[in-house]
């Protein structure tokens, strides 16, 4: 027997930055075309569409994830977290006010990714995950400091062209010494 | 209230004091770490629809059929443009910066002449709708056989001028070879390599007011102005470029194929039309940089004063557009010798066209050049250090005329002291931690220090402060901070008075952000404007009138005007490295950089490009190389997990600085620095490979296959 | 890519159910592999059932002593587990060194074993692939093949899978459970991918309409002194040119247990059976690693551009291994 054919959109629910935008979503959707198209939230950057940069980062249930690889439609009811939500009104996240200051970034596209990206590695690293820098992962171990090393490491899949690589750690190290930083 | 004013050369640098050599956060920075800055494919039109190109599935061959109808029946379609209903371009001009690539000239013909070639452009409500259409989209084609075979030694290849002359020569360079107590004679090879900026190319284009208005990601507004003018037969001032922000250019963003298409799109439709590439469109439609096959003779004496250099290099280029990649251009500048021969050949094959890629000529003309002084110091047992320095030259080897400045013996001092290169062991092979074999590398860097005709506009606001306006491009380099501070100091008023607008056609003529000109250039028409502004003022203007009183500079006369000189940036490379000879992992532990790159406007943008500079030499030592597939003729793996380029974890510590480097060719003492930290860097690297395993890697890049084939001595 | 509909499963039966009803239909976890071939149109599906919020996340201790991980559970939470870093040091390792954090807290185990190669040729339409286009020629053999596989390859295919995970799972002796229409099933890690043959297009043994539901790791008292390494052209988020998981017991400088698999050298994680034969009951040492390497290597039929495999496959056995055994006499 055929399947009945379906509806290729849906009514969902996308939750950003603490408020609810209902939409109609053709299924094809990105989350990331959802943003930048619809919501008119373009801080979210399309570097590549294929998950192979970074550049579209974003932090969904807490986690990062590339929003050019989740389906809006998948998306419903889940709570997003982009680069326009980091900010506490007029106060920079700690790891934005870092990136500013020690000047992480250069064309600045991929930026909003790096630090999305970099707000949650250093929660992963406050929870305790290790890395493929990390030498020894049993638990018994302990966490790993959050070496320049780890650091590299764990902000790998944020690619950056202009090679600000170098000012990206150091801004991630100088979030890390800030307490409020991974909360 | 506005005047005029002439800018003349001026001699002397100006006072250190002011803004200008202080660190200072970028003027954008909070708009861009919150998101807010808004780059082309961002800014909100009503009634935007959304173009896809669609490319050939063929590499070379003609357009059969294209069956539209299909498609055009499709939810939301608008339109499918190609070569037979499109609006015809015209191509027979000059543009700002020489004639155009055709690729740019979309849909014009039934031509395809390489792989991934535009035939159409699907219009559709949403992107989601113009993609479908586009993949569905059924072309047909007459194929025909395709080369993209390049080697140096296809019996086409000819000389090609490019934009300097394609041979230069002096001497008896058999006689002197023969003559010299060492000679070394080597051939080196860099890959056809991509930009891989991270924003993709994209404009919006729409007709407003009887002016077409395009915003555009690009590396300059004047530049893609007269391009589209010219493409579509408008007069200038009926074509309107925008392009706030950039999501990086390296050389690629010039008139491409979405700014053509969108605005042919526009025509039509009547409505706002963006065009955005996908990254895989990108490694075929905006550029890249050529191979090279580079052969290099030395011959010197036993001291190590050179008496013979040769340098020769072979580039592909497209069968639609002939482009240079000066190679040997390190070698007309950085040594002389007696007998001193350089050429450029080009090879057209059935490729997409290549262009400048930042640093062209220079990145790979100095792999094989400084590699090759590497080699040479092996043979003499010299240092390679000693050796570059006892051939530093009074005058341009080629041109005879004087340095305006040099200090790359500066630059090598400093950075052997820095780096600790006294107590290298010249030994190859010899010094292991754990599984790796450890080596360091040195290498020399320079860059020319152009500057290009532009004007500006400088306002004194009722308020007190001041707004300039100049049709430069912030493409990352901090040039939007950089004439800041610039005006600011011209002025004699606080940076934070002042604000400078850039990236929009209308504010008049201005170079690009290319070949390390574009913040000289800007900075010189700001300085004159700003400078007489500030003397207007000084004469008591009293009350402002609400419009505030402005004057605008123009540099064309001024740069005219400076005498012939060799004007260069020069710098020292060093790298350390680490050498899996089991695995063939390479990995850089640290780079340091010096440079002698005049007056450094603000210290803390500066670094970034010189460290920057020095991750792309990195990045083209170790990694990037684009698969040119003999079979399909396409390109293997376009994307950026086929090509790849460095990530974190490949970036260790860099340190870049600089020395003192006074530059009176300049009225701010500025020379550009947004490409000599790649110059030299993949040398460094690949010598420092040498001294860690024995083996020269003459091809990059120096992939773990090729470290593994070349053996070593645990291998 | 076409339009298609969407369904969210909520219970595995049903998830079972609707798959089985529309062979154009394909299960949707993480979307890390299927939403990009969809962008470019190697994969066209009609409806997506949408698994991820499947109860099958957990990962749980078994009765016997082993693992048994949903197989929703992500790449992140899998690396992450106390049980896997203690038991199966291996596994966390594997999983790590792939792809990048974002794509770790996307990816599930289950999508992870049914990834697609990154063939070249497979992922551009226009070009010929037996895998994707069956009969349509494999233009690796002849043009670009340097990152290709150089064991069990066909004259059809030459593709590798991409998988570091696997590569751990395989070593592991992993079994994969699925769930179908009409019932459940398991297979052994090691029968789970086809070979090449003829077929390269049929990649799986899994029954048309599976689902994954899990892998279940038998106890394995040897994985805790084990060991990933990859080797790929940058340091990291690369997928490799060669891999090797190893789990290593040594007495009194005799091999008594040894796991061994390799990465990027097949269209599935390859199991070095040969080597561990060679192996076991063997002196732990770089020379008994060596030979035995070469034993598992000789069956290899390396192209011209990727014999350079052969060399880093032996040379990384004997690295890890080597590893192995010093840890194992401190």
């Amino acid at each position: 027997m055929a399947p009945a054919p379906l509806s290729p959109s849906s009514d969902i629910t996308l939750h950003v930055n603490g408020e609810k935008y209902p939409l109609s979503v053709d299924h094809r959707t990105t989350l990331l075309d959802a943003l930048r198209e619809r919501l008119d939230l373009t801080g979210t950057k399309k570097g590549c569409d294929q998950g192979q940069c970074g550049a579209c980062t974003v932090l969904l249930d807490g986690r990062r994830a590339v929003a050019c690889l989740q389906l809006a439609v998948a998306a419903d009811g889940r709570e997003i977290t982009t680069i326009e939500g980091l900010a506490d009104q007029e106060r920079l996240h700690p790891v934005q006010q870092a990136f500013l200051d020690a000047d992480g970034y250069q064309c600045g596209y991929c930026t909003p990714g790096q630090i999305c990206s970099a707000v949650a590695v250093l929660r992963e690293h406050a929870a305790g995950w290790p890395s493929a820098a990390t030498d020894d992962v049993r638990p018994e171990a302990g966490p790993p400091p959050l070496t320049a090393e780890e650091i590299r490491e764990r902000m790998s899949g944020n690619l950056c062209r202009c090679g600000a690589y170098v000012s990206i750690v150091q801004a991630v190290a100088r979030a890390a010494e800030s307490e409020e930083a991974a909360v | 209230m506005t005047t005029s004013t002439t800018a003349t050369a001026t001699a002397g640098v100006t006072t250190a004091q002011g803004a200008v050599g202080t660190a200072h956060t970028r003027v954008e920075g909070r708009d861009k770490v919150t998101g807010a800055a808004r780059y082309a494919a961002e800014l909100p039109f009503p009634g935007l629809v959304h173009g896809w190109l669609v490319t050939s599935s063929v590499t070379r061959g003609r357009i059969r059929a294209i069956d539209s109808e299909p498609v055009l029946a499709l939810p939301g379609v608008l339109a499918v443009l190609h070569h037979g209903n499109a609006p015809r371009l015209n191509t027979d001009y000059v543009g700002m910066l020489g004639a155009p690539d055709p690729t740019a000239a979309v849909l014009q013909d039934d031509r395809v002449p390489h792989a991934a070639w535009p035939v159409a452009l699907v219009v559709a409500e949403t992107p989601e709708q113009a993609r479908e259409a586009a993949e569905t989209l059924a072309v047909t084609y007459d194929e025909e056989p395709h080369d993209v075979d390049f080697t140096a030694d296809r019996p086409a290849a000819y000389p090609a001028e490019g934009q300097m002359p394609a041979v230069t020569e002096k001497g008896d360079l058999t006689a002197e070879l023969a003559a010299c107590a060492v000679v070394l004679d080597a051939e080196y090879t860099t890959p056809e390599e991509q930009h891989a900026m991270m924003e993709p190319h994209a404009a919006t284009a729409r007709w407003e007011d009887g002016r077409l208005d395009v915003v555009d990601s690009n590396q300059g507004a004047t530049w893609i102005q007269g391009e589209l003018a010219n493409l579509f037969s408008l007069d200038p001032s009926a074509v309107r470029v925008r392009s706030e922000h950039v999501g990086g250019g390296f050389g690629s963003k010039g008139i491409r194929a979405h700014q053509v298409a969108a605005a042919m799109a526009a025509s039509v439709l009547d409505r706002p039309v963006r065009v955005v590439l996908t990254r895989r469109q990108m490694f075929s439609l905006t550029g890249h940089r050529s191979p090279t096959v580079q052969r290099i003779r030395l011959g010197a004496d036993t001291d190590g004063r050179l008496r013979a250099l040769d340098h020769h290099s072979v580039n592909r280029t497209s069968a639609v557009y002939e482009f240079v990649e000066p190679a040997t251009l390190p070698s007309r500048v950085m040594y002389d010798a007696h007998a001193h021969r350089t050429a450029h050949e080009v090879v057209r094959l059935d490729v997409p066209s290549p262009t400048w890629m930042r640093a062209p000529g220079e990145a790979p003309g100095s792999f094989a050049l400084e590699s090759a002084l590497d080699e040479l110091a092996e043979k003499l047992g010299l240092d390679p250090v000693e050796l570059r320095l006892r051939n530093e030259p009074d005058h341009g080897p080629v041109s005879g005329l004087p340095f305006s400045g040099r200090n790359l013996d500066a630059c090598f001092r400093e950075g052997a002291r820095r780096f600790g290169w006294d107590r290298r062991d010249p030994r190859p092979g010899v010094r292991r931690e754990g599984r790796w074999l450890l080596g360091t590398g040195t290498a020399a860097a320079s860059f020319p220090s152009g500057a290009g005709p532009s004007t500006a506009a400088v306002t004194a606001e009722p308020d007190g402060t001041f707004t300039v306006r100049i049709a430069a491009a912030d493409i990352g380099t901090g040039a939007r901070t950089a004439l800041t501070l610039v005006a600011a100091d011209a002025l004699r008023v606080a940076p934070d008075r002042v604000r400078v607008r850039i990236g929009d056609s209308a504010f008049g003529p201005a170079m690009i952000a290319g070949g390390s000109t574009g913040t000289r250039s800007w900075a010189w028409a700001v300085t004159a404007a700003a400078g007489e502004l500030r003397e207007r003022l000084a004469l008591g203007a009293g009350a402002l009138p609400p419009e505030g009183i402005t004057v605008r500079s123009d540099t064309t006369e001024a740069i005219a005007a400076l005498e012939a000189r060799e004007r260069y940036s020069f710098g020292a490379q060093f790298a350390e490295v680490a050498v899996d000879p089991g695995t063939g992992e390479v990995r850089v532990r640290r780079m340091l950089g010096i440079f002698a790159a005049g007056r450094i406007v603000n210290p803390l943008t500066a670094r970034g490009q010189f460290i920057g500079g020095m991750t792309w030499g990195l990045s083209m030592a170790l990694h990037e190389e684009t698969v040119r597939d003999r079979i399909t003729g396409g390109h293997y793996g376009a994307d950026l997990a086929g090509y790849h380029i460095a990530a974190h974890a490949d970036v260790p510590h860099i340190e870049a600085d600089w020395v003192d480097d006074p530059y009176p060719d300049d009225p701010v003492g500025i020379k550009g620095i947004g490409e000599i930290g790649i110059v030299g860097a993949a040398a460094a690297i690949a010598n420092a490979v040498w001294h860690a395993t024995g083996r020269r890697h003459r091809r990059l890049p120096i992939r773990p296959d090729r470290v593994l084939a070349a053996g070593g001595p645990d291998a | 890519m076409r339009e298609f509909g969407y369904q969210r499963a909520t219970d595995v039966p049903g998830a079972v159910a609707l798959l089985d009803a529309d062979p154009a239909a394909r299960f949707l976890g993480g979307g890390t592999n299927l939403v990009d071939l969809m962008k470019t149109g190697v994969e066209r599906p009609a409806r997506l059932v949408d698994v991820r919020e499947l109860p099958l996340d957990g990962i749980e201790p078994t009765p016997e002593g082993g693992l048994r991980i949903g197989a929703t559970a992500t790449n992140s939470d899998l690396a992450a587990h106390p049980a896997v870093r203690r038991r199966y040091p291996v596994l966390a390792q594997a999983v790590l060194a792939g792809a990048s954090g974002q794509l770790r807290n996307m990816a599930t185990v289950g999508g992870n074993l049914l990834q697609r190669t990154r063939c070249g040729y497979f992922t551009d339409p226009t070009r010929p692939c037996n895998k994707r286009d069956p009969g349509s020629g494999c233009p690796a053999i002849e043009g670009e093949h340097h990152n290709h596989a150089i064991l069990g390859a066909s004259e059809h295919c030459v593709a590798v899978h991409p998988s570091d995970m696997g590569v751990a799972l395989t070593a592991l002796d992993a079994v994969v459970t699925y769930e179908t229409a009409d019932g459940p099933g398991a297979l052994p890690l090691g029968d789970l991918y086809l070979p090449v043959g003829d077929t390269p297009h049929r990649e799986t043994a899994l029954p048309p309409g599976a689902l994954i539901t899990g892998v279940t790791l038998p106890p394995a008292p040897a994985a805790a002194r084990s060991r990933y390494r990859k080797v790929r052209e940058r340091a990291s988020y690369a997928f490799a040119i060669g891999s090797v998981a190893a789990a290593l017991d040594v007495r009194d400088g005799t091999v008594r247990e040894v796991r061994l698999a390799l990465g990027a050298v097949a269209s599935h994680p390859w199991r070095a059976r040969a080597a561990e034969r060679a192996l076991t009951g063997a002196p732990a040492d770089a020379t008994a690693f060596a030979a035995a390497a070469d034993t598992e290597l000789a069956a290899a039929t390396p192209l011209p551009g990727n014999a350079y495999k052969v060399t880093l496959l032996r040379n990384l056995v004997v690295a890890v291994l080597t590893e192995l055994a010093v840890e194992a006499a401190r």
